[in-house]
């Protein structure tokens, strides 16, 4: 009896696509063309430059058209930026490890009031008589340490190390008690959200010092763009250039870049993002490292909203009630899988950017609250759907 | 005698990789197709083309005369032929009675409502598990009944549909001797109905004393089919290898040593293992047999500390464990390559260098920040690779999914040499590659053995044990049942100690 032997004269297999189609037409290389645009890291920022052109020439006091609106509304913008970008680069953090940090718009809140709390300078009996702090913590004279130099420095390092702890709460109950992060988070959402509701009777604490105020406005390099000629510039005209939130945006940007894509702790996230099982089979310290992980969500979280809070001028206990979906929403525009093991901060960055533009064309545009909501819901839904279809791509890209 | 399945000329290809190549067969009614070959030979993938899984590139197929062509498992199963997967597919969540009857409930009328109709579904499942021998309430969860019994209620939802055609792809790996007994006596009874059936084994004798006809297949093709009579274990092995054996295993370069470096003593965990003992030298590969639902799988990973321990002691290089943890085993330089490379191996979207450098990861670390030493750390990946002879692109840039089997299996163990392990448990190593990168990896194997290594080798494939191992323990029913030096290694009595039969050999 003969066998066939596996390497015996076989006609020619012609089973893969690639090999069985016809030379590259125009129209596949402008499919590739847009294959690699969208896989591309920058995707989003060509996406956000496109944006600003298009809607630049549609209304006028957002760009080129209108000298004299073009740098001031640049500058809004940007300050605008910066404190989402602060917790949201949090927020990818928790993303890339494949979980989910609901519970930052409320350590915004607590943050906030607990920094006011702190610092104030002056509060209104009539407004706060009722707040359970009255008459121990806070008085007519102010918060705990109002007038000591202190108050600045101490008030920020509470706010930090809060949002941290609020984290830590987080990240132990999601490692040692195996509840999903989802709930967890949902939980201290509504918990500290209440909480900072309860503390001030949904009062905003006012009277906040200035050397706090300077950290979300205070310029470092300014521009003036008017003519030389007059003695005094008026203080509007003065725009500000590299402002504080700025440099603490930024450096809180760069640190996380930092982290993420040079330290053993950034590989272990990608990796327990990626294949949890995997990874606490090769030793990495699952738990450390997601405990740490949900603190600097907090972290992040305290950040943005000593930003927020320093620009409003006011300890807020509703800060952060309604940016939850800014929030995940920019992470997800900038290319962040909610399936855990895939982003970049950079990529955050530029869905900041692209996310912020977009509201201010929204607004410029007078339309309603309502409509401008539905419009984020929709660009949202797009950018997650990107995120799905740029997997799919990859997985054919590799089998072909 | 009619014909009611015919195979002509089927091709299926995988990516430009040909998993079966025209391959014809034929099957007449009331018999039995023994159908036989190594692992990746394209069994499951020609099983997986008549039950409508996949569909073929070309070839056509007849099933009673008419022309075939199932566009998914739901086609074929309306159509006659009933497929029990070697993998379960079973709701565990869900009932023995809900498991049968979640195609179609049956229903009674009440009002406009329907209402599934609990008094039939009771009677009828009973019915149907008296038929494959279970006498089990229909109200159990699949997850309290055990691996067999499972395979007996996946059998019962077969014949349940009254298919001409039934496949049983390995169907006795989770039964035990007794289960298994009553399962060839159901399938002699059913051929006896005028039913027919094709039935996947490793187990040759099984196939021998059931079949009518045996279909071997290599390489993705037929080699041949032939009546029973023209075929013994003997012929069979080496129609399914196309080589003797001696060349599928590389030589053992070197003995063990004396000095022993794992340990288990009375190693107990209720329902799972009992009393485990065992020892690895220096320099030696432990072979770890046994059948699935063993215990072997379980046991590997609670000497690495991912499951627990309830009584017992372990004792690596001469220190007694007091942690069981996979971080502390790692201290312990213990390497674990684990079962399922997918689920558990590999960061599959992750580039290779990242995964190479996982596990001694910590040590590429500089300064109080933990900053990665990149270039040292990817030195150090391209060092294992090419060790390994890793068939790839850029180790940094190309992702671990793009590799193939062999290869991604290399990548497993490239991880663990870089963190310098004396211990390797290595779980089913060589599952689901072919045999070119089989080869490979029982080099690898050897080498470690002969840099200084122990390894403890677990695997259900009797034949690589026994070609690669310089001691085997056989596990059965969570306890070692059985131990064996190289000079008294036998197939037959491996697998019997595996299967429980005390009588003959031990």
């Amino acid at each position: 009896m003969t066998l066939p032997t596996p390497d015996s004269a076989q006609p020619p297999l012609t089973l893969l696509p690639a090999a069985s189609e016809p030379p590259k037409s125009r129209r596949r290389s402008g499919i590739v063309f847009l294959q690699r645009l969208l896989l591309s890291d920058y995707f989003v920022l060509y996406l956000t430059l496109i944006l600003f052109t298009s809607a630049a020439l549609i209304f006028p006091r957002i760009g080129l058209a209108s000298t004299l609106g073009l740098p001031n509304n640049i500058a809004n913008q940007f300050l605008n930026m910066w404190p989402l970008l602060a917790v949201a680069v949090g927020q990818s953090f928790v993303l890339i490890i494949g979980g989910i940090d609901l519970s930052q718009g409320s350590v915004m809140a607590i943050t906030s009031v607990i920094g006011a709390v702190v610092m104030s300078t002056v509060l209104e009996p009539a407004m706060f008589d009722k707040s359970p702090l009255w008459g121990t913590v806070i008085t007519a004279d102010g918060g705990l340490l109002h007038g000591s130099a202190w108050a600045v420095p101490i008030g920020v390092l509470a706010m930090l190390l809060l949002g941290a702890g609020i984290g830590f709460l987080n990240g132990f109950a999601i490692t040692k008690f195996r509840i999903a992060p989802f709930m967890v988070t949902l939980v201290t959402l509504t918990f500290f959200s209440a909480f900072a509701l309860w503390l001030t009777q949904s009062r905003n604490i006012s009277g906040l010092p200035e050397g706090f105020l300077r950290l979300g406005t205070g310029d470092i390099i300014s521009v003036y763009l008017g003519p030389k000629l007059e003695p005094d510039i008026a203080r509007r005209d003065i725009l500000p250039a590299i402002a504080y939130p700025t440099v603490i945006a930024l450096g809180l940007a760069l640190f996380a870049q930092f982290l993420l894509t040079r330290t053993v702790m950034g590989k272990q996230m990608f990796a327990i993002g990626t294949n949890r099982r995997a990874a606490q089979i090769s030793g990495v310290p699952n738990d450390r490292v997601i405990i740490m992980v949900y603190m600097f969500s907090g972290f992040c979280a305290s950040v943005s909203s000593i930003l927020y809070s320093a620009r409003l001028g006011i300890g807020q206990p509703s800060l952060g009630n309604n940016l939850l979906l800014d929030i995940i929403g920019a992470a997800v525009i900038g290319g962040t899988s909610l399936f855990g093991g895939k982003g970049s901060i950079k990529g955050t960055l530029f869905g900041v950017a692209f996310f912020v533009l977009l509201l201010n064309i929204l607004n410029a545009a007078r339309l309603s609250p309502f409509i401008i909501d539905a419009v984020k819901g929709g660009v949202i839904l797009v950018a997650a759907f990107l995120d799905v279809a740029r997997v799919r791509l990859v997985n054919r890209e590799q089998s072909a | 005698m009619t014909t009611l399945l015919e195979v002509q000329q089927i091709t299926k290809a995988f990516f430009g990789v040909a998993a079966v190549k025209e391959v014809s067969i034929t099957l007449e009614a009331g018999q039995i197709l023994g159908l036989i070959g190594q692992n990746g030979a394209g069994k499951s993938t020609l099983m997986n083309l008549i039950g409508g899984v996949v569909q073929p590139d070309s070839g056509t197929m007849l099933f009673k005369g008419a022309s075939y062509t199932p566009r998914n498992p739901a086609g074929a199963y309306h159509a006659g032929i009933a497929f029990i997967h070697q993998e379960l597919n079973l709701f565990t969540n869900l009932s023995i009675a809900e498991n049968l009857f979640i195609e179609d409930f049956p229903t009674r009328s009440f009002g406009p409502l329907r209402l599934v109709d609990r008094a039939a579904v009771q009677q009828r499942t009973k019915e149907m598990l008296a038929k494959v021998g279970l006498n089990l309430s229909p109200n159990l969860t699949i997850d309290r009944i055990s691996p067999g019994e499972r395979q007996l209620v996946e059998i019962a939802k077969a014949l349940h549909l009254d298919a001409p055609l039934i496949i049983f792809d390995e169907p006795t790996t989770s039964l035990t001797a007794r289960e298994t007994e009553r399962l060839f006596t159901l399938m002699n009874q059913l051929r006896e109905q005028g039913r027919a059936m094709i039935y996947i084994s490793h187990i040759l004798n099984d196939v021998l004393a059931l079949a009518n006809s045996i279909a071997v297949m290599r390489d993705g093709q037929l080699v041949t089919q032939e009546p029973r009579q023209n075929f013994d274990v003997k012929r069979m092995i080496s129609l399914m290898v196309g080589r003797s054996i001696d060349n599928l295993y590389p030589p053992r370069t070197a003995a063990p040593q004396s000095q022993t470096l794992l340990e288990v003593d009375g190693v107990s965990a209720k329902g799972i293992v009992e009393n485990i003992h065992l020892t690895v030298k220096r320099g030696e590969v432990v072979g770890l047999f046994g059948l699935m639902g063993s215990g072997r799988t379980e046991l590997a990973r609670m000497l690495f500390g991912m499951d627990s321990i309830e009584s017992g002691s372990l004792t690596i290089n001469g220190q007694r464990v007091t942690r069981f943890t996979p971080r502390e085993s790692i201290r312990q330089h213990v390497a674990f390559v684990t079962e399922n490379r997918r689920e558990e191996g590999l960061l599959m979207n992750i580039s290779i260098a990242d995964n190479v450098a996982l596990v001694a990861l910590p040590e590429f670390a500089r300064t109080a920040f933990q900053v990665v030493d990149q270039s040292q750390m990817r030195d150090s990946a391209r060092h294992a690779s090419s060790i390994l002879q890793l068939k790839s692109g850029d180790i940094v840039q190309q992702p671990a999914r793009s590799l193939s089997g062999g290869n991604q299996q290399k990548v497993v163990i490239a991880k663990w040499l870089l963190a310098n392990p004396a211990i390797f448990i290595m779980d089913e190593p060589t599952r689901g590659i072919d045999v070119g990168a089989k080869y490979e990896i029982y080099s690898i194997i050897d080498q470690l053995a002969a840099n200084g290594s122990g390894i403890l080798f677990i695997s259900s494939e009797l034949e690589e044990l026994i070609g690669m191992c310089d001691r085997i323990l056989v596990m059965s029913r969570g306890e070692i049942f059985g131990e064996f030096d190289r000079d008294q290694f036998n197939a037959e009595t491996i697998l019997r100690a595996a299967f429980r039969e005390e009588g003959d050999s031990l």
